[in-house]
């Protein structure tokens, strides 16, 4: 078991506000994009990569890494940010977000960028990917992890259950998914659109071993890692209460900012709460 | 004359190529025993997993295996293959660009008797219309080893179009295949049969028909629709001035669409298409089906006079 301190705490934490001002920069520059659940992954991705997975930046290919997968695609500036932070490629590259040539699409695109596991942003298919990734890694007897996150909203789709029933069939205990449970979609809550409700009794009945937790209290995101591991036989999910645009006062728990990025007024505004 | 279904004809390649190399995995949605990679699965167990009844998590996982390296051949019938799971097949594996071969068995009508809901008549048209794909229709039992071979050694996503009855075997073992260069069975300078998939058969026999009567026609198995021979079409238009394509699919979009593609932009010709036209199918035998949608040796024989009037 690895030491949860109030140090290796900090440092997530700090990485979580650099990621958090980079994705509120970009998506001021791109004029457009999602901004509010790229937020309130911010404090998962951060744990993950600067934490929890066995990855070799330099080396983004390396058979034997830890794979992350994003299905909710759409919060593709937390996955860019993350990785520029953890030098997959350098910062500058995020001020090309969603222009033409750029290698920072709309949606992650594996063939594009170094880091990116699965090109994703369809919702619903990036978990079945994940549930393949962790087939392989059964397969060659790896001991490499598989880690993604899900979008409350996403798992409206019905081949998310799909995927969840192969990944308990299959016995996948080296994989975790996180769902960013933070309440809202694009058409409003999702308890108004359409209620997944009772998730976490869902995920236990599709037999995986489910972690509640607050998604933005970085020890809690580690003690649900380090839990995950010891899960055998099964795979885990962390239902994660998030708050939708987590971090700026005017953007959190509001719907509309689902798929709206700042203006430059707004940026300066977000930044200066960040800190 | 001997025949076999390209199902089966899949279905003994698959275990073979399994045998020479490791990193073949397959995957199937409760029909491994119709599509045949059941047995794969039964000398392979660990390298064969059950998606259930869930194709569009299939399509995900085979992406996902794939990325660590392995090749995925993913089966189906091609109603659900491509039906159901277009969208996965879109995003997953053809946008990015990933080392999985769809296996879909039971395409056309010949399902038979399960009826016009289990009939794929869309798919070829589907799936050419999709980038980085390649789009590929054996006619026989020897050619669909051949092209198995073929499509595991090309790296990136392929459509393998195959059928349910046994139908004739018209190559001889060791037939050189090349994904993208049609096979010209027979050359004659009336006009070109283009047909693809279960039709090369009877094209064949409708051609050697009308040699008896004097009519000499070239004959082409366009057993890739994409990328399309479009040189060897182009070729033949000018030699033979008159097209017939058949095809055990809808006349929208499939191999006559690509064909007519090629000629008009290059060397406008009268062209006949034969295949569905544009209806659903339904319950019957397969023979009898062929018959009623009008693909038989009669028909192509008659379509080809009528052909040969238009180029007159």
């Amino acid at each position: 078991m690895r030491e949860i301190n109030s140090l290796v705490v900090e440092e997530v934490q700090a990485k979580a506000k650099s990621i958090r001002k980079n994705i509120i920069k970009m998506l001021g520059l791109a004029g457009s994009g999602h901004t509010g659940g790229s937020l309130s992954s911010a404090d998962i991705l951060a744990s993950l990569y600067f934490w929890e997975m066995n990855i070799k930046p330099n080396n983004p290919t390396w058979e034997d890494r830890d794979r992350f997968v994003l299905s909710k695609g759409h919060a593709a500036p937390v996955l860019y940010a993350t990785l520029a932070e953890k030098g997959y490629f350098k910062a500058g590259k995020l001020e090309t977000l969603r222009k033409l040539g750029s290698p920072l699409q709309g949606h992650p695109d594996m063939l594009k960028l170094p880091g990116v596991e699965a090109s994703t942003g369809s919702l619903g298919q990036g978990i079945s990917w994940a549930v393949g990734m962790a087939l392989a890694g059964k397969l060659d007897k790896r001991d490499s992890r598989v880690y993604s996150v899900l979008g409350d909203g996403e798992i409206q789709e019905g081949m998310v259950w799909e995927a969840l029933m192969a990944g308990a069939h299959y016995k996948l205990d080296n994989m975790l998914v996180f769902l960013d449970y933070n309440g809202l979609q694009i058409d409003g809550k999702i308890s108004d659109v359409l209620s997944p409700e009772p998730v976490a009794d869902k995920f236990r009945a599709f037999n995986w071993e489910v972690i509640c937790i607050d998604g933005h209290d970085i020890t809690q995101i580690m003690q649900a890692l380090e839990k995950g591991r010891q899960i055998k036989g099964k795979p885990t999910a962390v239902i994660a209460e998030t708050i939708k645009g987590k971090g700026c006062s005017f953007m959190e728990n509001q719907a509309n900012w689902h798929g709206v990025a700042p203006n430059a007024e707004e940026v300066e505004k977000a930044l200066a709460e960040l800190g | 004359m001997k025949k076999q279904a390209t199902r089966d004809a899949y279905g003994k390649a698959l275990l073979e190529l399994g045998g020479l190399h490791e990193d073949i995995v397959v995957l199937d949605a409760d029909l491994s025993q119709s599509t045949r990679t059941a047995e794969f699965a039964k000398v392979y167990p660990d390298r064969f997993f059950n998606a259930g009844i869930a194709e569009q998590n299939m399509m995900g996982m085979a992406a996902g295996l794939s990325t660590a390296n392995k090749t995925v051949f993913a089966s189906s019938f091609a109603i659900f293959a491509v039906g159901r799971a277009f969208e996965q097949v879109r995003n997953s594996l053809a946008y990015a660009n990933l080392n999985v071969k769809v296996c879909a068995t039971h395409s056309g009508i010949t399902v038979g008797e399960d009826g016009g809901s289990h009939q794929s008549i869309e798919d070829i048209a589907i799936m050419r219309s999709v980038p980085n794909m390649t789009v590929v229709v054996p006619s026989d039992g020897i050619s669909t080893k051949e092209a198995l071979f073929s499509i595991y050694e090309y790296k990136g996503p392929v459509y393998l179009r195959l059928g349910r009855p046994a139908v004739p075997i018209i190559y001889d073992e060791g037939l050189e295949f090349e994904i993208g260069k049609g096979i010209e069975l027979r050359d004659g300078p009336d006009a070109t049969l283009i047909a693809c998939g279960m039709m090369v058969a009877m094209a064949v026999e409708a051609a050697d028909e009308l040699a008896k009567q004097g009519i000499n026609l070239s004959v082409i198995d366009m057993h890739t629709i994409k990328p399309l021979d479009e040189e060897l079409i182009i070729r033949k238009a000018k030699e033979t001035g008159a097209i017939l394509t058949i095809e055990e699919h809808s006349i929208i979009g499939g191999l006559g669409g690509a064909v007519c593609e090629v000629v008009s932009e290059h060397h406008p010709i009268p062209v006949i298409r034969m295949g569905i036209k544009d209806v659903f199918g339904q319950s019957g035998t397969p023979n009898e089906l062929l018959q009623h949608y009008n693909l038989t040796t009669e028909h192509i024989i008659q379509k080809t006079q009528d052909l040969l009037k238009k180029k007159a």
